[in-house]
């Protein structure tokens, strides 16, 4: 019988060596009967490049492998899925980071050849598609509904709502083209989730797109995808092409009579083209700026048309609640987030990776359950959580549930589900200067607040970090905040101070001294 | 120093050729503007009368776009960029001492060419490698779990390459 073995073709994956392996490990088993899968990853990224061969007791693991340990790993019988080696892992399926986890939306995530459809549809895909081609279009928008689905990302706007609006908007025009958007532009530090969903399964993220194509009455797609993922934009074309030959995309999906067509695009490296507005004015063609609300994308969106703008993860999370029903999917999760969501461990953690769990974890249970503490081996200090823009999170706060609701009751943002923890090593007026820094380079320059406003809170500080005048510059960082918040239209210029504020108020002492009381007003 | 700009012939025929491939497209300016920074390595200020005259915009409203978004640049660059990630995952692991590294390695500071035209070193606010930080990427390369070594060995294989 042939052996299979999985040596993952994703990128994080390929950036410590899974090419490598691939290639050793064809080169040393060419006497045997092998075939190498190159399969997406695990997200099981401390691992990587993990191995997996086929036993008749299933798969098992070996990692983290680099191209010189192929030879051992093999003399040692992991061809037969022996056990000895350093590298075992066991069943993959058995690892506790993994069988601990929830996986609905990234199910398929590492088990499947990403661009085989075969595989695909053996493991339910397409049966979402089936099923909404059975109903009504209003019926899929309520399916939608009920299932509690929520932007993830980062905004958490009800997926089936935003649905409704473009459902029941007139699209102008002869051509009446509505159109559906996936935001592929995952610019947030410390978030994959995007990246390895469409790495790892990309015919969900099409099939998602479709079923809300149909839904709304949208016959073209459009993934916005950021520059920085070169691999994923291959996949994603291949996948396309694929979709196009077995009638899963076209004129007349799966005989329905319905069309939906996908493209591809590539953004150019701005921040702030994640912002929905910002990317519809970048797909148009046009400098990435946002625009002003109302109108909403959703009646007034991309070339003015009714847009349907979503999450690769939202749009992916589709197909299995319409393949398993909205209840099935609302029965995870807690309060008014349901489902689940992907968080991914990233920064001064030793197990980092991607976790799908229900809402509800704390961060604690992810930091230590899943993350294992850090990887220095010093104590972990702060945490960054939901990007750049998120809150940097002292470890009293570690408790709070990862819920919409709860984290916004201490100031704290989910975001897109990233976590980046920092060891006691930090200097947090070093991370504050940097947040504004970073809205200096990426700032769009529409408003005042955002654009002049992140200079002078680098300037504001650096004066303070030089211990010039600081009490009095502390009050102005204080009032450049509140400029700040209140004066932006997106999230950039408003939420920058976020980062800043809590760095203050939680590590006052990495600024030299107790921030007064002021600064913790709001 | 710059590479020697590309000549008045090959940009012609270059924009030209991307005009042609993408004007159909909806809001196609930025897959032709990706087209040409691809095959001349930057988008020379004269390529931009052309387009803006097959898009029926005006100079400025390209120049605007060209100017705004980070991937497009109006010089020639180095034969391989560098990019290294500054964003905070990669800080929280060694990311400020890999930065310190290649700008030692190079000689350059960001947005600047090796003298020999080889290297073009530039930031970038995330790569997605986040769960093996360090991260910078070499070409279409990434490279994660980026240490001071390591980026002294990439730097070397990539120049024995050349």
């Amino acid at each position: 019988m042939t052996i299979q073995i999985f040596t993952p073709q994703d990128s994080t994956a390929c950036s410590v060596g899974a090419n490598d392996v691939a290639e050793k490990i064809q080169e040393l088993t060419q006497s045997h009967d092998v075939e190498i899968i190159r399969n997406g990853s695990r997200g099981l990224f401390w691992l990587e490049t993990l191995v997996e061969v086929s036993t008749a007791e299933g798969r098992v693991a070996y990692g983290p492998v680099d191209e010189d340990d192929v030879e051992s790993l093999l003399e040692q019988g992991m061809l037969e899925g022996a056990q000895q080696h350093p590298l075992s892992l066991g069943p993959t399926e058995e690892i506790p980071y993994l069988k601990k986890q929830q996986r609905l939306t990234f199910k398929r995530a590492g088990i499947i050849d990403p661009l085989s459809i075969e595989d695909y549809q053996a493991h339910e895909g397409f049966e979402g598609l089936r099923n909404a081609l059975k109903i009504s279009d209003q019926e899929i928008v309520d399916t939608v509904k009920e299932s509690g689905l929520r932007g993830r990302g980062g905004a958490a706007f009800p997926t089936g709502i935003k649905w409704q609006t473009v459902l029941d908007a007139t699209a102008k025009g002869e051509c009446q083209q509505k159109y559906i958007v996936c935001n592929a532009d995952e610019g947030d530090s410390g978030t994959f989730a995007d990246r390895l969903q469409m790495e790892a399964d990309p015919f969900a993220l099409l099939e998602g797109m479709t079923i809300a194509g149909i839904a709304v009455g949208a016959s073209k797609g459009y993934i916005y995808l950021r520059e920085e993922y070169p691999h994923a934009h291959q996949i994603l074309n291949k996948a396309i092409e694929i979709a196009i030959e077995n009638k899963f995309l076209g004129d007349d999906i799966l005989g329905s009579g319905k069309p939906f067509d996908i493209e591809v695009r590539l953004g150019a490296k701005s921040y702030v083209c994640g912002e929905e507005t910002a990317l519809l004015e970048s797909l148009e063609g046009k400098r990435g700026v946002v625009r002003a609300k109302p109108p909403l994308p959703a009646i007034e969106g991309l070339f003015g048309q009714p847009t349907v703008v979503n999450n690769v993860i939202s749009l992916s999370s589709v197909p299995i609640i319409l393949a398993k029903g909205a209840e099935y999917y609302a029965s995870y999760g807690m309060g008014r987030s349901r489902g689940t969501m992907p968080f991914q461990l990233a920064g001064n953690l030793k197990q980092t990776g991607l976790v799908e769990l229900a809402f509800g974890a704390t961060l604690n249970e992810l930091l230590n359950d899943f993350g294992g503490g850090s990887q220095s081996g010093q104590p972990l200090r702060a945490v960054q959580l939901g990007g750049p823009l998120g809150a940097y999170l002292p470890k009293e706060q570690w408790d709070t549930q990862m819920d919409y609701e709860a984290l916004a009751a201490i100031k704290g943002v989910l975001g897109h589900g990233g976590i980046v923890a920092f060891d006691n090593t930090v200097d947090m007026s070093e991370q504050a200067r940097f947040a504004m820094e970073f809205c200096v380079e990426e700032s769009c320059g529409k408003c005042t607040p955002c654009r002049i406003g992140s200079v002078r809170g680098v300037e504001v500080i650096d004066k303070i970090r030089s211990n010039n005048n600081r009490d009095n510059n502390i009050v102005l960082l204080s009032t450049l905040c509140d400029t700040m918040e209140n004066g932006s239209l997106c999230a950039m210029g408003g939420m920058t101070p976020f980062p800043v504020r809590s760095a203050l108020q939680h590590f006052g002492e990495d600024f030299h001294q107790d921030p007064p009381s002021q600064l913790n007003k709001s | 120093m710059n590479k020697p700009l590309t000549s008045d012939t090959t940009v012609a025929t270059a924009t030209l050729n991307a005009i042609e491939k993408n004007k159909h497209l909806e809001g196609s300016l930025l897959p032709i503007l990706h087209q040409i920074q691809h095959s001349l390595g930057y988008v020379p200020k004269e390529s931009v009368p052309s387009i803006a005259k097959a898009l029926n915009l005006s100079r400025a409203e390209v120049h605007g776009v060209v100017s705004y978004y980070h991937t497009f640049t109006d010089q020639p660059r180095g034969e391989t960029i560098i990019e290294v990630c500054r964003a905070e995952s990669c800080q929280a692991v060694g990311g400020r001492a890999i930065e310190a590294a290649i700008k030692e390695n190079l000689g350059i500071d960001y947005d600047e060419t090796t003298e020999d035209g080889k290297f073009t070193l530039e930031a970038v606010y995330c790569l997605g490698n986040c769960a093996c930080s360090p991260a910078l990427r070499m070409g279409d390369d990434i490279h994660g779990r980026v240490t001071p070594k390591k980026v002294d060995r990439l730097i070397k294989k990539q120049r024995e390459q050349d």
